[in-house]
């Protein structure tokens, strides 16, 4: 049997301010009909460059270098523009990343599916309404009828991917190239996601591409699997092989790395780095003592009121309850997770925690104090503060971008600190940059010249500059590769213990929960709809939905 | 003739001045030891980066420095002096002595040209400086608390813009009294409204950015939130902004004179040389309002090739 893509000696340059940048070097690989190759690498290793490359989409300033790239015998490096047209979209077609930005948000989905249609003359303007509504069928979209009339934004993350999709295939395409499909997706979606893509490339016999980070994802969906590194192959094999026998270091290195079902977080860095012993946890030190005690916690936000639901009294007025009515503790030197998927109040909960947010009603005891009714401005000025920082999600959007490493570091510092000289700031924030690994000489970088990791480290030596109690992590590491995020981990429970922090760590990843943390708290809706020890919690799950989203984790068949 | 090669001389130098003068800068910084200098290098090598990336803001920052010179060292360089008379010499076509010819009275078009470079150019940096330190603060503060400050300083600056604007201009002018400060304050209110709005815009959409929220935790006031944290992430097209407000206040300027309000005879100003020159075009004396047009015209579109420039100059993610 002939590939249907044969990839050989591939390599991709790019031009740029610092010269040519090779970004995929001497990549081979191909791929039979009713096949599923998975391409596994970290940020900037040049997967998705490669994909782009099949279906010639590269930015201007890329082009192919070296070797070449056939699709059903055709040279795709030297096909004409016009008949790269005609395959794209007909015979190799895309799924995006994110599905939100690959939507035109002004235009019924039904429309932009026909669009797809008509464009490669699969439908007539008869005929393409009846065949949008049946793909949208096909890609299990309950009331396609209805849902024909919908607009990007009245629908959800997943049910938008699900649009994505039926686009990609609604021309019977030979190949479907999925780029982190299920990327900022929960797990339960990412699972139906994933699941649906699956059954759809077996009953169409087509070839699918799937790229992901998640060597975890990948193993679980596809056949073949190659591992990038830099732009260069270092391992290809089937999914199985690979993941029971990897032979290149990088390939032990990224399984290693990706949080498991069991073993410690200790296991997830590489076998010869040396890290100090893990401090023994002492469980009982939280029960002593609570630093934070939240009671009946409670956030509202009005809902748009239309003419129907005006109500002349304020309190008769209909309201969304982000956060409905929660309760829990964090003792001193604990670690507590607080999970649940988009829209669970998670990150509400957090942010009124920090007070970023004023909750509706409830109260929050923090090391003694009530906190809850302490106006915005007044916390702000009061000694708490400092015992209560945060490390926020995103270490791109949080680090200002005109600000240098070690400004960033000190600004909490200067409004907060003791410190009054320049020389006692300056060896804090050098002290601070040592403390989390942050190397010194980068300190008068910007953001935009550090990587992902390292920006991390930034927002860690920042939140913690001023000797906090309690350190609030909002998904620190969801934005991170799972090596980078291995290594922020360690240091995380590093520098719990040695300065003796508690921490509430908000995360949708159950698995990095189960390494870093000794309670679970599990949101859904807005409400607590388990608490926990985490080994029991994670265990014997007693919540369905808890069981929902264990069973959601992607797990290689033959793990 | 000696005026003349004298006058190429001390052209040269500048423009020669500006095409050496950043690796010599450069060099001479890397020199110094200290712990200034790193940044200042890279500083000047960012520069060179973007001058060299660009060979129309070059050609912008060029012409920029020479009307800078022109501005600075004014009476110092004009070959004659722009308000002496002479009936002898009136109306004479440009030659070799009177580059750009002279005009009814005999004066040197060149000199006078070159004089009001002075005048249009504080007319134009005060009156932008004005609108975008008011217009900054007004939209920064509406942006940041929203509410009612928002919606009230909107619909100021939505009636401002209702008019069109050259006529507002007009009216403070002739209202205020025939002065040069008024046509500053009058280009200053025209301008306002779009240093407010995209200052606004700017500020809104980094309100609840991470790093604004990290700020909050660290300590940081409202006030201090926004002049420290958002407000210089908002600059790099504010500056592109002031590029192109520079060369409209320069043309409103020299509108307003054209019309004769502001700037009254016998002061040199672009508007009121072609305002004069006018009269004489169809008599065959072209010059007179051609080369004060012709410098208008340079004038601005250098303020308009400058914004990007100045953008990248301002912006640390264009630095590598």
């Amino acid at each position: 049997m002939n590939a249907l893509v044969e990839v050989k000696d591939l390599s991709v340059d790019f031009s740029t301010r610092n010269g040519v940048v090779h970004a995929v070097r001497d990549v081979s690989f191909s791929l039979m009909k009713g096949q599923t190759l998975g391409i596994v690498g970290e940020s900037g290793s040049g997967k998705s460059v490669t994909s782009y490359t099949l279906m010639r989409i590269l930015d201007q300033a890329g082009y192919i270098s070296g070797g070449s790239v056939s699709f059903g015998g055709m040279d795709i490096g030297n096909a004409s523009e016009k008949n790269m047209v005609l395959l794209r979209g007909r015979e190799i077609s895309m799924v995006f990343q994110n599905p939100r930005s690959a939507l035109n948000p002004i235009r019924k989905v039904g429309q932009q599916i026909e669009d797809v249609l008509c464009q490669h003359l699969q439908a007539t303007r008869h005929d393409a309404k009846q065949k949008a509504i049946d793909v949208l069928r096909q890609v299990r979209i309950n009331n396609p009828g209805e849902r024909y009339h919908a607009y990007p934004f009245e629908l959800s993350g997943g049910m938008c991917q699900r649009i994505v999709i039926a686009l990609a295939l609604a021309c019977r395409p030979q190949l479907m190239i999925a780029d982190e499909p299920t990327t900022g997706l929960d797990v339960t979606t990412q699972k139906a996601v994933m699941d649906l893509m699956a059954e759809l490339t077996r009953e169409r016999n087509m070839a699918t591409i799937l790229i992901t980070h998640d060597l975890g994802l990948a193993a679980a969906y596809c056949d073949h699997l190659i591992v990038m590194k830099d732009g260069e192959v270092v391992e290809a094999a089937d999914a199985k092989s690979l993941f029971q026998n990897p032979q290149h270091p990088y390939t032990k290195k990224l399984i290693r790395a990706t949080p498991r079902s069991s073993g410690t977080i200790r296991e997830l860095l590489p076998e010869d780095t040396k890290v100090p012993a893990l401090a023994v946890s002492t469980p009982n030190a939280g029960k002593s003592e609570a630093i934070l005690t939240v009671e009946n916690l409670v956030k509202e936000y009005p809902l748009k009121s239309t003419s129907s639901t005006k109500h002349p009294k304020a309190e008769a007025r209909p309201v969304f309850r982000a956060v409905d009515d929660i309760s829990f503790i964090v003792g001193r030197g604990e670690c507590v997770g607080l999970v649940g998927e988009s829209g669970c109040g998670k990150s509400t909960t957090s942010s009124m925690i920090m007070r970023l947010l004023n909750p509706t009603s409830g109260s929050l005891i923090f090391d003694g104090s009530e906190i809850a009714n302490m106006p915005a401005k007044t916390f702000a000025k009061s000694p708490l503060r400092t015992k209560l920082q945060m490390v926020f999600q995103d270490p791109t959007d949080s680090l200002n971008p005109r600000f240098t490493a070690s400004r960033s570091i000190a600004d909490p510092l200067m409004r907060m600190g003791q410190l009054k000289s320049r020389r006692q700031m300056r060896d804090r924030v050098q002290e601070l940059a040592e403390l989390v690994g942050f190397p010194a000489h980068l300190l008068d970088r910007f953001p935009h010249q550090l990587s992902g990791g390292q920006k991390a480290r930034v927002g860690i030596a920042r939140a913690i500059s001023v000797n906090p109690e309690l350190l609030v992590l909002d998904e620190p590491t969801a934005a991170l590769d799972v090596s980078v995020q291995a290594v922020v981990l360690n240091l995380l429970v590093d520098l719990k213990a040695r300065l003796g922090m508690s921490y509430l760590f908000v995360s949708h990843d159950l698995s990095v929960v189960r390494l870093l943390c000794d309670r679970v708290i599990v949101m859904r809706g807005g409400k607590i709809v388990e608490q926990g020890e985490c080994d029991q919690v994670l265990e014997n799950p007693a919540d369905p939905y808890t069981r929902e989203l264990l069973n959601a984790i992607p797990h290689p068949a033959f793990d | 003739m000696n005026k003349p090669s004298q006058t190429t001389d001390m052209i040269k130098p500048v423009s020669g001045e500006d095409g050496i003068s950043l690796a010599d800068l450069n060099a001479a910084v890397t020199r110094q030891s200290g712990a200034a200098a790193p940044t200042r290098a890279n500083m000047l090598r960012h520069l060179a980066y973007i001058l060299k990336s660009n060979p129309m803001t070059l050609i912008a920052f060029i012409l920029f420095a020479l009307m800078l010179v022109a501005a600075l060292l004014g009476p110092l360089i004009t070959p004659y002096d722009p308000l002496k008379s002479s009936v002898a010499d009136a109306l004479q076509a440009p030659s070799l002595a009177h580059w750009f010819g002279t005009d009814d009275l005999g004066r040197d078009v060149f000199s006078r040209v070159l004089m009001a470079t002075r005048l249009d150019l504080a007319i134009a940096f005060s009156a932008v400086a004005i609108s975008f330190v008011f217009g900054s603060i007004i939209g920064s503060l509406s942006g940041y608390y929203g509410g009612w400050l928002d919606k009230v300083t909107g619909r100021i600056i939505d009636t401002i813009m209702a008019f069109p604007l050259f006529v507002l201009a007009m009216g403070i002018v002739a209202a205020l009294g025939n002065s040069v400060e008024n046509i500053v304050y009058a280009t200053a209110i025209v301008n306002l409204p779009f240093y407010a709005r995209m200052a606004r815009a700017e500020v809104n959409v980094r309100r609840d950015a991470g790093f604004v929220q990290a700020a909050r935790l660290s300590g940081n006031g409202d006030i201090r939130i926004l002049a420290t944290q958002i407000f210089p992430n908002a600059l790099p097209p504010m500056m592109v902004q002031i590029s192109l407000n520079l060369g409209w206040a320069i043309l409103n300027a020299a509108g307003l004179s054209f019309i004769g309000l502001g700037v009254s005879p016998p002061t040199p100003e672009w508007g009121i040389m072609v305002a004069e020159g006018a009269r004489y075009i169809v008599s065959g004396e072209w010059w007179l309002a051609l080369f004060p047009g012709a410098v208008l015209m340079l004038a601005v579109f250098t303020f308009n090739m400058l914004g990007d420039g100045l953008r990248d100059l301002v912006d640390p993610r264009q630095r590598s």
